[in-house]
């Protein structure tokens, strides 16, 4: 019989235990003997563990003080601490009124939605200009954030459709239609009929060069809606662009739109399963935009393998060793052993000596510790390794979100089972150059590459965003980031990310859309977790992703789940954008901290871009400037890339030629990148001493 | 806000909010640009806002109702057959789908059985006692859904152990999984069903990543029988 069997048995038995805990407080000697033991400092963790469960099962999560949160917000802190205890656990409940948790970041405004979208879930963004435009399932609310701190209500499109993911390229509009209720006229009355010519699931386009007055000039209808898409401008293409559709429903009837085949492709060749499709849209004439392919991208795929576990399971790991806890692969992972199963083990092998827990003495104990690890070898013998597989497999059947990155001609496709490394330098023709997958994730959802393209981050949006996945008790590795590094053209799984704070089972929370923050020389990112609300995380180092930065509000609802929460938010000139899915439009900017200096948020706000949709992901470049030399100066300080004296040195000089003109700023900068040239060990060192030489060319 | 509260203040406004919203949705050419949010109380505003999503609430049919229905007993079977996976034996990898869909199922049934009673309808409750599923409430044709194991097939992987399990619980579970992808396709396949939010939604999710585990599950399975 196996371990797990004994596992189950030991469980149940637990109270028992806890009847023989209350009994060795009746033996002090006997505890006085153990504690310098293993066995003994587990026994003192058991009486440790009841209590802290206990007070963990004490009611109203909602009833903390509002006081921390507010004293967050309000203060600069240079601290590299994250703030303990962690101010987002036990937030009050409100829809506009909701306790809210700032770290490193502040807020800008919040705007409510207008009218006819109020109380109608809020989605995507994209960007264009001054221009915010935020998916609704009632339409596009357009914001004008020329002033971030009170965003103007450009236009109102009311076109109903669900989920509304929208993009934006020159004076088009791109507009997904998923939901069953969406009509081809924008109207709000639905379609009741299974089948109807009046519906609307794929992609609408509209020229908006009036804003005032957008004109549908085409609708492209696909075989399962558009749950999301994704716009291609090609590098090499000024004429066209190519929109990537991400579907993710059942196959419509062919009664509907035509040539839509459900059959799987074992069947029927011309399928709509095991497939993208890629929309053309020619500029000229965008009335013309049609489905030109329909790659199969899917084929020949393997099963998953297993990872260990996730950083912060690491360090528990590493701490729970250190505590002098004992550990096993359980469920082919290293798992600390419950204390039941060592209680369960130390009485058996008591039970041999004719002793119990509470006859037990010093020698007793030594024994103990000495035969425990042969226990528990024997209690969780080593998993079999898993077999090799070979061969064509079935695959998943569509993606649901594809990242799409031109300059580097890459995408990230978050495809049912599978995060894809995909070639899309022919953008008809795209290729599938690698794939992951992964035991802990079920469903992949977006992906998101770091600025050269060496590295790539996929979510799991487990539970599909409806569910409460942020709970104390929810694994770290479901419902999170997964980082892979990229070597030519294939993906290593390096580690997972996880919203560090838990959430409450009324909130919606789950690793969601983002997009990176251009702070030279370093990975950071800005992301949603829908009600769990938004994190900024390092993952420069992929085995060390952390957060520097968040916010969050209390449930929208006090007593059952309420809809709300961050549906997507990005980086665009400086702010972080938020799309709120009740409460409107929320706008952040980074505060400096330990973690991220003034220098470096300035820094990441020269780069300037003139639209964004985030899953067309742009190449960030940094203008040659001061405040970037300055960045990777307080970066050489934290990573001790520099000596102190070094560090002063270089930033006297830098201030000095900012200070300075003509020949004495030349000479000055000259001076001191030959200075730092010298120094060649440390890429970083290499950077900054390429931006002066720069600044000195100027 | 106590959302009970709420809504007694804005089912009065309900009726009126509800076809101001139907008959201001309809033109996309619309030139209102005005914000009106702004210009009323936060209080008032978040009436506006329970009235909506109530109202929202309420475009459902039978087929949305039957559908929860009738998932919920067939969520409540596989959290029996992955359930028996420790005690079973069943290898890591199994475990770890178990851990999965019970995680996932009992969530998803907490779901339906909110939105049966938010619509005023009866959500069936779940008990289970070993291998025997009894579901109150809702009818009982929770047992003749598609996919469905008999009570013998539950019995026979009740005594499976170790790779027997695995393969049986893979075999059943693909066979349920595939029996909840045709209920999401009956259940789009009525007139005006799928039309709510979380109907769409749940049924969407349901459907997405069902498909997806059976793939793996076939992974699984073929990776069983190529050792064995």
């Amino acid at each position: 019989m196996s371990y797990i069997w004994q596992f189950r048995r030991i469980v149940n038995r637990v109270p028992v235990l806890i009847t023989h805990l209350s009994t060795m407080k009746g033996h002090p000697l006997h505890i006085g003997s153990l504690i310098g033991t293993k066995a003994g400092r587990l026994w003192l963790g058991l009486v440790i563990a009841v209590s802290v469960g206990i007070s963990a099962c004490a009611p109203n999560p909602m009833a903390s003080s509002s006081s921390t949160s507010m004293a967050m917000s309000s203060q600069a802190n240079m601290s590299t601490k994250a703030p303990s205890p962690d101010p987002r656990v036990g937030l009050k409940p409100g829809l506009f009124d909701a306790e809210e948790a700032f770290w490193n970041l502040s807020k800008v405004s919040t705007t409510k939605p207008s009218a006819p979208f109020l109380g109608v879930t809020s989605s995507d963004l994209a960007f264009k200009g001054n221009l915010v435009f935020q998916g609704n399932y009632n339409g596009v609310m357009v914001w004008d954030i020329s002033n971030p701190k009170s965003p103007k209500l450009a236009k109102e499109f009311v076109c109903p459709a669900s989920q509304s993911d929208v993009s934006v390229y020159g004076d088009l509009l791109f507009i997904s239609g998923e939901g069953l209720t969406g009509r081809i006229d924008c109207g709000g009355q639905g379609v009741a009929e299974a089948v109807s010519h009046d519906r609307l699931r794929g992609i609408r386009i509209f020229d908006i060069s009036d804003l005032q007055n957008p004109k549908n000039v085409a609708n492209v209808q696909t075989c399962r809606g558009s749950h999301t898409h994704s716009v291609l401008k090609d590098p090499k293409d000024n004429d066209n662009i190519y929109i990537y559709i991400s579907g993710s429903s059942g196959v419509r009837s062919e009664e509907e739109v035509p040539g839509c085949i459900a059959a799987p492709p074992s069947e029927d060749p011309n399928s709509a399963l095991f497939r993208i499709e890629i929309i053309k849209v020619p500029l000229a004439h965008p009335e013309n935009s049609a489905v030109v392919s329909a790659p199969r991208i899917f084929e020949g795929l393997v099963a998953p393998p297993q990872h260990g576990a996730s950083p912060a399971d690491a360090i528990e790991m590493a701490e729970a060793k250190a505590r002098g806890e004992f550990t096993a692969d359980i469920f082919g992972q290293e798992r600390i052993i419950p204390r039941q199963i060592l209680g369960q083990l130390l009485e058996s092998f008591l039970k041999e000596r004719n002793k119990t827990l509470a006859t037990m003495n010093a020698a007793d104990s030594a024994a103990a510790r000495a035969a425990l690890p042969a226990l528990i070898a024997a209690a969780f013998p080593p998993q079999p390794p898993r077999p090799q597989q070979t061969g064509p497999r079935p695959g998943p059947t569509q993606c649901h979100d594809i990242t799409l990155y031109p300059e580097i001609g890459r995408a990230g496709g978050a495809c049912g089972g599978y995060g894809l490394l995909l070639d899309i330098t022919d953008p008809v023709n795209p290729f599938r150059m690698d794939a992951v997958a992964d035991s802990n994730f079920s469903y992949w959802h977006s992906a998101t590459f770091n600025n050269d393209g060496s590295k790539v981050l996929f979510t799991d949006e487990w539970g599909g965003g409806g569910q409460p996945k942020c709970r104390a008790d929810d694994p770290k590795e479901w419902g999170a980031n997964a980082y892979f590094s990229i070597d030519k053209g294939k993906m290593k799984f390096q580690s997972y990310y996880k919203l560090p704070a838990p959430q409450t089972n009324i909130e919606n929370c789950v690793a969601h859309n983002g997009s990176l923050i251009p702070v030279p020389g370093r990975e950071i990112m800005v992301q949603s977790w829908y009600q769990g609300g938004i994190s900024i995380f390092d993952w420069t180092d992929l085995k060390n992703v952390y957060e520097i930065a968040f916010h969050d509000r209390g449930p929208s609802a006090a007593d059952t789940q309420g809809p709300g929460g961050s549906w997507s938010v990005y980086w665009y000139n400086g702010l972080l954008v938020s799309s709120e899915i009740s409460r409107g439009l929320d706008i952040f900017e980074l505060k400096p901290s330990g973690f991220l200096s003034a220098n470096e948020i300035a820094a990441a706000n020269t780069v300037k871009l003139s639209y964004l949709n985030a899953q067309g992901q742009p190449t960030y470049t940094w203008p040659t400037t001061y405040v970037l030399a300055k960045a990777y100066v307080d970066q050489l300080e934290r990573s001790k890339g520099l000596s102190p004296a070094q560090i002063e040195s270089t930033r006297k000089a830098l201030a000095a030629a900012e200070g300075s003109t003509g020949a004495a700023r030349k000479s000055a900068l000259s001076a001191l990148a030959t200075d730092l040239g010298k120094n060649t060990s440390d890429a970083k060192v290499k950077a900054l001493a390429g931006v002066v030489k720069d600044l000195g060319a100027m | 806000m106590n959302i009970d509260r709420v809504f007694t203040i804005v089912l009065l406004l309900c009726s009126t909010v509800f076809v101001s919203a139907c008959s201001s949705t309809g033109n996309m050419a619309s030139e209102s640009t005005a914000n009106v949010s702004t210009t009323k109380s936060d209080a008032a505003l978040e009436a506006e806002f329970w009235a909506k999503i109530q109202a929202a609430k309420m475009t459902f049919v039978q087929a949305d109702v039957d559908f929860m229905t009738g998932m919920i007993g067939h969520h409540a079977q596989a959290l029996i057959m992955s359930e028996m996976a420790p005690k079973n034996g069943a290898g890591s990898e199994v475990q770890i789908l178990t851990s999965r869909i019970i995680n996932a199922q009992k969530d998803e049934i907490a779901t339906m059985q909110n939105w049966l009673k938010e619509r005023g309808r009866e959500a069936p409750q779940v008990h289970i006692d070993g291998t025997t599923l009894m579901v109150h409430g809702g009818g009982d044709h929770a047992m003749q859904m598609p996919g469905m194991l008999t009570q013998e097939q539950l019995e026979e992987l009740n005594a499976a152990k170790g790779v027997d399990y695995d393969r049986l619980f893979l075999t059943y579970m693909i066979q349920h999984h595939q029996g909840a992808v045709s209920m999401v396709k009956e259940l789009f396949s009525h007139d005006g069903a799928g039309q709510e939010e979380t109907s769409f939604k749940l049924a969407n999710d349901i459907q997405v990543d069902q498909i997806t585990e059976i793939a793996r599950m076939e992974l699984m399975l073929k990776a069983l029988s190529e050792t064995n």
